[in-house]
């Protein structure tokens, strides 16, 4: 027993005098300090990143048996669309790989807003973490960009009619907009250019940003310490070797806990995965199974539902604006309300980070902008004609939260500031 | 803590309310019948494959269904070869069929569209794809002024001329937009539509055959699942035992 524990403590020597295999080891690791109160809400980091290592291993699986190819075969059906097909029956096990990319796409989203809304209730964007913060925005822009060039690739009439309306919006571009869009689509209508191009897109160029982005949002999260639920820095009090007396070594503290958090997650996405794989036609549009025809538009092409919350931003503004089109005006506002997310950390001027610690102001805003983007995804996945209960229409009340969308960050110096918060305590509580 | 459990609940009631697709919706014209539910019931869903054969398969394809993929719903190779190959010569061979696709533009006006996965592409808010085709094959009716000679209320000015009519007979629209039975066909009504559920069940097991096995391959990974919770828990617990 000791001489093999010999010869690995040799090897590990090798490598360490060569690579900073120990060292990297120990700061991410073994030696990086979390704060012990985490709650719920700090679980969905590790999940994104589970996820995330989920959808690429059953991604590569999938381009194994996928043809990203629009031409049709002997029976009239896209290539595209009939290997999907092909790896549902003939692929063995073809059905549970590729069905927990489907759900892993939702799975996906879920998570990352559930890990943002932890970021709005803790303030964790606040100063020293404002890299953090925009690195994993733009990780968030990533994502939908795969979402994006993915849900094309099974090449139904939803993905087909989506693409085709997503990416007729930069048409609507002054000057270079027409140009533009036919250079995005490398045809006058969406087609196999296309298919192939967002094929590229899907699986190697945006995955490649993607990891580095992680990669980044890692560093800088390790290199200024996790936040924690009190809003409160553990590293202000130490003990004599240096080490925050509020913290635990991620390992094994934390690795053993996110293992917990990975059961209960995977519990879930079984459910739905085996269970309601089409997540009642949210996960897996009902639409999607006739393949994609350029003469048949559909009587109504909604986004998948991650989407739709922006989606009814876009479609809220309907008046045009220094004689350019509303529509452009629209596209505007869906690339503003994600953009803002990237000022938040400036935005906010609370005293403290903690939604514990903040006044009923903070409450009250906060609450009504989560129910606001609730109704917004609604509405965003119905037609504009919609109205609730068959009797209140939803285009005005769109219209009404995606202002107040805007108004949530913009005000915000505002109220953060008058906001009458409670002090902080010294060191972290445990709840 | 239970300020954030608030919160938690009202997320998740506001997600029950973007999930249940219950409420009125505009398109309330079409009303569908609730389809009879055969699945895991091997001798209706063989009646369904049966009807399917002699006949959708004549202008519709199934081409991602191969024909012994029906040993799922318990026929055998031979079962198969005897009583329902007649395009293929083999087992393994998928569902096609000899027509055209431009003749079949010619006849119909659009080519009659592969049926596989068509049980879960009609499903829709107003019910499930498998209700849409329910309704649908029971609502042809004579229409004089169709190229065919039949419309349909479900899919109005529908291609596709009524295939079960010498079963179901004619049916004529009422002023009152409501069906009747005008002359009666081979089958009873309350036979037609037995026909018709199996039929609709065999289209709707074809559109996933391996949902059955899915479902009970699930239940074993969540049991799984919740053994390696027990595991996990307690190995949390024991860590965490010095974190005060």
């Amino acid at each position: 027993m000791n001489t093999i524990n010999d010869g690995l403590k040799s090897v590990l020597g090798w490598v360490d005098a060569r690579f900073p295999l120990t060292s990297n080891w120990k700061s991410h690791v073994s030696e990086y300090y979390a704060p012990k109160n985490f709650n719920f809400w700090y679980f969905f980091g590790s999940l994104a990143m589970l996820v995330l290592v989920i959808q690429i291993v059953t991604g590569i699986l999938l381009v194994m048996h996928f043809k990203p190819d629009a031409t049709l075969n002997a029976s009239g059906v896209p290539i595209a669309f009939a290997s999907v097909e092909y790896i549902m029956r003939d692929v063995p096990w073809g059905w549970l790989v590729r069905y927990m990319h489907s759900t892993g796409a939702s799975a996906f989203f879920v998570v990352i807003y559930l890990h943002m809304f932890r970021g709005f209730l803790y303030g964790s964007y606040r100063k020293p973490r404002e890299l953090v913060w925009i690195f994993g925005m733009l990780i968030f822009l990533c994502l939908m960009a795969e979402a994006f060039f993915g849900y094309l690739l099974p090449w139904g009439q939803m993905s087909y009619w989506g693409a085709q309306v997503i990416v007729n919006l930069f048409s609507a571009i002054p000057v270079i907009g027409p140009d533009l869009s036919l250079w995005i689509r490398g045809d006058y209508v969406v087609g196999d250019a296309t298919l192939n191009r967002f094929f590229a897109f899907h699986v190697i160029a945006v995955p490649l940003v993607l990891l580095g982005l992680v990669s980044a949002h890692l560093l800088a999260l390790h290199e200024v310490g996790s936040n924690n639920p009190d809003g409160i820095e553990i590293k202000k009090k130490k003990d004599a070797n240096g080490i925050p007396l509020d913290g635990i070594a991620f390992h094994p503290y934390y690795t053993v806990k996110d293992i917990v958090g990975c059961v209960v997650f995977l519990a879930v996405f079984s459910i739905v995965l085996f269970f309601m794989p089409e997540g009642g036609g949210y996960f897996l549009e009902y639409n999607n199974f006739f393949p994609a025809d350029p003469l048949q538009t559909p009587p109504h092409i909604a986004p998948v539902w991650y989407f739709t919350p922006y989606y009814s931003i876009l479609r809220a503004v309907t008046y045009p604006l220094f004689g350019i089109d509303a529509k452009f005006w629209g596209v505007a506002a869906m690339g503003a309300s994600t953009m803002i997310l990237l000022l938040l950390p400036w935005l906010d001027r609370s005293p403290v980070k903690s939604i514990r610690y903040r006044g009923p102001i903070t409450k009250w805003m906060l609450s009504l902008f989560i129910i606001g983007f609730f109704i917004l995804g609604f509405l965003g996945t119905k037609p504009p004609s919609y109205e609730f209960f068959g009797m209140i229409p939803g285009a005005p009340i769109a219209q009404v939260f995606s202002l107040y969308y805007f108004l949530f960050f913009l005000t915000m110096p505002v109220w953060s500031s008058l906001d009458r918060c409670k002090p902080e305590p010294d060191r972290v509580t445990s709840k | 803590m239970k300020k954030s459990l608030i919160l938690v609940l009202s997320f998740l009631s506001f997600l029950s309310f973007l999930l249940v697709p219950t409420f009125a919706f505009a398109n309330a014209e079409l009303h569908l019948d609730k389809a009879p539910d055969r699945s895991g019931d091997n001798a209706a869903l063989q009646r369904g494959a049966k009807t399917f054969v002699n006949y959708c398969l004549n202008c519709h394809s199934a081409s991602y269904m191969r024909y012994n993929r029906l040993s799922d719903i318990g026929l055998s190779d031979g079962q198969i070869k005897d009583n329902l190959l007649f395009t293929a010569d083999k087992v393994g061979e998928p569902m096609k069929v000899a027509l055209q696709r431009a003749d079949g533009r010619v006849f119909f006006g659009a080519a009659p569209p592969d049926l596989t996965v068509i049980a879960r592409a009609r499903g829709s808010e107003s019910g499930s794809g498998a209700d849409w085709l329910y309704t649908y094959l029971r609502s042809f009716y004579r229409d004089s002024e169709r190229p065919t000679g039949w419309n349909n209320t479900v899919f109005p000015n529908v291609g596709m001329p009524h295939v079960f009519w010498e079963l179901q007979g004619d049916q004529v629209l009422s002023e009152h937009h409501a069906l009747e039975l005008t002359s009666p066909g081979k089958l009873s009504a309350p036979e037609y539509d037995a026909m018709v559920g199996d039929l609709v069940g065999y289209l709707n097991y074809m559109g996933e055959p391996g949902a059955e096995a899915r479902k009970r391959l699930g239940v074993f990974v969540l049991l799984g699942l919740f053994l390696l919770f027990i595991l996990t828990y307690a190995l949390k617990r024991e860590y965490w035992k010095d974190v005060h």
